[in-house]
């Protein structure tokens, strides 16, 4: 045979087929491992759950950890008769629960085919084991262990959120997940869920047609270990978060604590929050968790948006300085109040003429309404919406009005009027200065969140910048945002922070009796500054709010307080939010302040707040 | 020979191959409704089930065979190839805007419960315009207009259907190459074809280094080869690329030796850049030798030595930047780079157990248990081999192998016989066809080949496919049995 092109071509046909009946040869007849014969066997595929990351606080303590627990499986097809009351004995369930189960199976037979099902959630191994004993007698039930949330300490249910199975909706918008998966719903496990998940993994068993598993697939060669999810740390202060916790219990609101030179969040409570122990287990608990009145899902601390009330003097008073409408020494005129033409904004009994720096720490209000219509109406802006303008973009820079960006889900951005809001309310040109006074001490259309509060509170502590609160760490496996180590400037320079601190460190430390209107907060060497505030609620009572931080020079933590329909913002603002900053900076509370802590940890605000 | 003296219908047809066609398509149909069996028995002729439906096929693709063969002359073949090619291309590029997305590809037109792939058709009308093109008077394909136009011929549809991301069709465009080989297309260029194959599979599984060693062996045997130097190049090139593949297995031992950190230089050399551009220094010395004896293979042979370095050092980029992503997957679970058995490698895992569950002769007829259950996906189309595997065993599917194999081998028998040009260029694209099918549907469920949705030729479920190959093959007969009938051969 003459070796020409044809002739080539038909060997390389030979090779090729050769190379095809070899390959069959060896797995058809040689390897004896592709050698199940499906009718008698059939592979297993036993899912791995991974253990999901642990969240830590930053001190490396526990958060949220994980335990053990087991899901019963059935599979319906293999389960023949079987004694339904030795079941529901050994589950701890009612034998009807049982009977139904099976008859629901029955119905969706078709549907189920050779799958398995998943007959009881999360079982404690106690409980398993007592299954487990005599799982020979139910063919067709196996258990499958998985890990589920362990909360060591009783801090930050509402941050942490919670983990639970995901539903049908959220299969179609995340086509990694398949049914039985668990994922974060809210919080802290919705917004690190893709680190803290980890992958699945997977054995596969032979199984006879007896439901014996006869061994591992191929030596378990196929086998896919599960990787477990990264670890996340966090920002927040376990113990500070507890304290935290325990003394807004039975008050309704906000306890925000921001680390200034870090804008880490150390705490934030949102009270009424939801406990731990019902995270665990949300699913048996989330219909007494909707059906309370005082609404724990919600996050107060950043979903809430509250008139700031007086501690917003600040933010007024640095702006007209920048603006220079009015030095430090200026002083105004204070007779229990503003008055402008007919009507009077009321203010309390204090000495006048005042300065700037006592109006800070006496809170007065005729004073701002000076420094705000003087800036409204200087004249240097053209005209009142202008100038209200200008206000609105300094106002904002202090990140008011918007989100902050931090890392947390769902934060509120609060409202800042400018000129266009008013022009729709009023018509253009139709309203001037006296229609919006309130705005000077934080009332009115003003509403922000307590954690722009807090913000607020580190900006000046920080005299001038902020960096956006986040929750989340740097750690070894997860690194956060660069957003995060940015310093935000606000428009107004450094130097006009001096007076203003000073104001604050006045309103705390010039002792009782002084006119200082937050004296109640001062701690014996820890130089706390603060401002607190009073903000007008429409249902009933103040609201009483209190920003505060210390040391006065290098800050450690800032505060924010606001608790509603609680009155004077020294009432108990003041106190809480001095208590924390105490905790945090020395370990504990003073011997003197001892009777002001029990006071604070027994009050009970929740009937003053009206509910729907 | 003697039996084809008549000039009847039972004489001029080849019976062989509408016998081996009609086998094929009844193991298909067979096959089909064996893969579909569920718990309620239904009859083969069922039309809502496949096999009803796949029926409805046949007799169809049975009528078009009639059509062919007995109503339209095969003398229009050769003068509607362009037209008809033409068309196709409109089609194609149409499909991409108007077709409907299956699967992640934009290849099939709706016509209410009909679908089908213009690439389907493009097989049949690129094969026509090559043989009609390859067979005028005075085509050469060493002249470079004429190499330019058939290889458009081939590329222009092959990159549409990429466009489509229908690229397993694609693939398919590769074996025309067996037909310019045939119509006298250098050996060499099949030669280099293979050797890149074989450099990027070396590459993506060793590592470069090996790759480049290998290329550096294989380059200075041929010319050792060429010029009868053989004995020399086993005594001292051999002898040396052996000793250089473990060089970074020795430096790694040296390394730990010297308890050499992670970051230490010796673990941080980049072994194949050494090597390769030790080649390159010794490369202007064989340019001055080949210049001195104006060897044109010597010429040859560093210019191919380069072109494979470039290769070699883009496949990492082609690897990584131009192939997408279940592209990427799919090459690395074949290669064995990811083990994956749910996953990508999840298909070739099953049907490789089906199959492999099959043994010698099977579980029987209706008795493969793998299949039945839904364990292997695409189980009618793309993965009907996994039935019969199953089914039938080493036995049947062995046959069904070599069934194929000698219908393939029995179309470039008819067409290197033919005495029209245009016959025998259009029967080897018909083999090509068919054998690439074959080679990379059987290859893909038996694990040697990457998983490319193509079906079986005449096996598959499915309308379209089992229409197109109907008239890729009776076009050849029809075009055989037109010669027969006249030369009476």
């Amino acid at each position: 045979m003459k070796l020409d092109k044809s002739n080539k071509l038909k060997a390389g046909l030979a090779v090729a087929v050769s190379i095809i009946l070899a390959k069959l040869f060896v797995i058809q007849i040689v390897d004896e491992s592709f050698k199940i014969d499906a009718s008698n066997n059939s592979m297993v595929y036993s899912i791995i759950y991974p253990p999901r990351g642990i969240i830590d606080d930053r001190n490396g303590k526990i958060l949220v950890g994980n335990k053990i627990a087991y899901d019963l499986l059935v599979t319906p097809k293999e389960v023949g008769e079987f004694d339904t009351l030795a079941l529901s004995r050994a589950l701890d369930v009612p034998e009807t629960f049982i009977r139904e189960k099976m008859a629901g199976y029955y119905r969706d037979r078709r549907k189920i085919g050779y799958q398995s099902v998943v007959m009881l959630k999360q079982m404690t191994p106690e409980q398993y084991m007592k299954f487990a004993e005599i799982s020979y007698m139910f063919p067709g039930f196996r258990g499958q262990a998985r890990s589920i949330r362990e909360y060591p300490y009783n801090a930050g249910g509402n941050l942490l959120g919670y983990v639970s199975e995901v539903d049908a909706d959220f299969l179609k918008r995340h086509k990694d997940y398949s049914p039985g998966d668990y994922a974060g719903k809210t919080g802290i496990e919705a917004t690190c869920e893709k680190y803290l998940k980890g992958e699945k993994g997977y054995n596969i068993y032979l199984r006879n047609s007896k439901n014996k598993i006869e061994g591992r697939y191929r030596d378990g060669e196929m086998d896919r270990e599960a990787v477990p999810g990264k670890d996340i740390s966090t920002t927040i202060d376990a113990e500070l978060q507890h304290y935290g916790q325990e003394l807004m219990k039975n008050k309704v609101g906000s306890l925000v604590a921001i680390e200034p030179a870090t804008g880490e969040i150390l705490t934030l409570v949102s009270s009424p929050g939801i406990d731990v122990e019902m995270l665990a287990d949300i699913g048996s608990h989330y219909n007494d968790i909707l059906a309370n009145p005082y609404k724990p899902m919600f996050n107060r601390a950043v979903q809430s948006s509250y008139p700031p009330g007086s501690v917003f003097k600040l933010v007024n008073g640095l702006i007209g300085l920048q603006e220079g409408v009015f030095t430090p020494d200026t002083e105004y005129p204070c007779s229990m109040g503003y008055h402008f033409g007919r009507n009077t904004l009321a203010c309390h009994d204090h000495r006048s003429p005042i300065d700037f720096e006592e109006a800070i720490m006496m809170s007065c209000n005729a004073y701002f309404c000076y420094v705000f219509r003087g800036l409204l109406e200087s004249g240097r802006y053209g005209s009142v919406d202008e100038a209200l303008d200008v206000w609105a973009r300094y106002v904002k820079s202090f990140g008011f009005g918007e989100k902050l960006g931090s890392d947390f889900p769902s934060e509120l951005g609060g409202f800042i009027p400018d000129s266009g809001y008013y022009d729709k309310i009023y018509g253009k040109g139709r309203w001037k200065a006296t229609n919006v006074i309130s705005l000077s001490i934080g009332q009115g259309e003003i509403g922000c969140t307590p954690l722009h509060l807090a913000n607020l509170c580190a900006t000046i502590a920080n005299r001038g910048y902020y960096y956006i609160p986040h929750l989340i760490r740097d750690s070894k496996e997860v690194e956060i945002d660069d957003r995060y180590r940015e310093k935000q400037y606000t428009l107004v320079d450094t130097v006009h922070f001096h007076e203003v601190i000073e104001g604050m460190y006045r309103a705390v430390n010039s002792g009782y009796a002084s006119g200082g209107t937050a004296t109640i907060a001062a701690v014996k060497g820890l130089d706390i500054c603060g401002k607190t505030g009073t903000a007008q609620n429409p249902r009933g009572d103040d609201n009483s709010v209190f920003i505060c931080f210390a040391p006065k020079d290098h800050p450690k933590i800032a505060v924010a307080a606001y608790v509603e329909n609680a009155s004077f913002g020294a009432r108990w603002a003041a106190p809480l939010a001095s208590l924390l900053v105490e905790k945090y900076l020395n370990g504990e509370i003073c011997e003197e302040r001892k009777p002001l802590e029990r006071r604070m940890l027994d009050g009970y605000l929740l009937d003053k707040v009206k509910i729907d | 020979m003697e039996r084809f003296k008549g000039r009847g219908l039972k004489e001029t047809l080849d019976w062989q191959l509408i016998i081996g066609y009609l086998i094929l398509v009844f193991i298909g149909w067979l096959n089909i409704y064996a893969s579909v069996q569920s718990a309620e028995s239904v009859s083969i002729f069922d039309f809502g089930a496949r096999s009803g439906k796949q029926f409805v096929w046949m007799m169809t693709a049975f009528g078009l065979a009639a059509l062919i063969l007995f109503v339209i002359s095969p003398r229009i073949y050769e003068s509607f190839s362009l037209p008809v090619y033409i068309a196709t291309l409109v089609l194609l590029v149409s499909v991409i805007f108007l077709g409907v997305e299956v699967k992640g590809s934009r290849s099939w037109f709706e016509f209410g419960p009909v679908r089908f792939q213009p690439a389907e058709i493009s097989k049949i009308s690129t094969s026509l315009m090559l043989a009609a093109v390859m067979s005028q008077y005075g085509y050469k394909l060493n002249n470079l207009r004429n190499f330019i136009v058939t290889a458009a011929i081939v590329l222009v549809p092959m990159a549409i259907i990429v466009a489509q991301s229908e690229t397993g069709s694609a693939l398919v465009y590769c074996g025309f190459i067996f037909v310019l080989y045939r119509e006298g297309l250098s050996g060499w260029i099949l030669f280099m074809a293979g050797m890149a194959i074989l450099l990027f599979i070396l590459t993506m599984t060793l590592s470069p280094y090996m790759s480049v060693l290998v290329l550096l062996g294989i380059v200075s045997l041929c010319c050792g080869l060429y010029r009868n130097r053989f004995r020399k190049w086993l005594m001292i090139f051999f002898p040396a690329v052996v000793l250089l593949a473990f060089l970074p297995w020795g430096a790694d031992r040296i390394a730990e030796a010297l308890h050499a950190g992670e970051d230490a230089f010796v673990h941080n050399i980049r072994w194949e850049y050494l090597l390769a551009g030790a080649g390159l220094c010794a490369l202007p010395y064989f340019a001055v030798r080949a210049y001195r004896e104006r060897s044109g293979f010597l010429w040859a042979s560093l210019a191919a030595f380069v072109a494979g370095l470039i290769f070699i050092f883009s496949v990492d980029f082609i690897f990584h930047d131009v192939l997408q992503d279940h592209q990427r997957k799919r090459i690395e679970v074949l290669l064995g780079l990811k083990d994956d058995p749910a996953g990508v490698g999840y298909n070739v895992n099953q049907s490789m157990i089906a199959i492999g569950s099959g043994g010698l002769f099977g579980k029987g007829f209706m008795k493969g248990t793998q299949t039945t259950y839904g364990f292997v996906p695409e189980q009618s189309t793309d993965f009907i081999f996994c039935t019969i595997g199953e089914e039938w065993g080493f036995v049947g599917s062995a046959a069904t192998v070599l069934l194929f194999a000698f219908m393939i081998w029995r179309i470039i028998q008819d067409a290197e016989r033919s005495r029209e040009a245009f016959t025998r260029i259009y029967g080897y694209c018909v083999a090509s066809c068919i054998f690439m099918h074959l080679f990379i549907n059987v290859g893909m469920t038996i694990g040697i080949m990457p998983v490319i949705g193509i079906p079986l030729p005449f096996v598959s479920y499915g309308g379209s496919s089992l229409w197109a190959f109907t008239v890729l093959l009776f076009i050849f007969i029809a075009l055989v049995r037109h010669e027969r009938r006249y030369f009476g051969k």
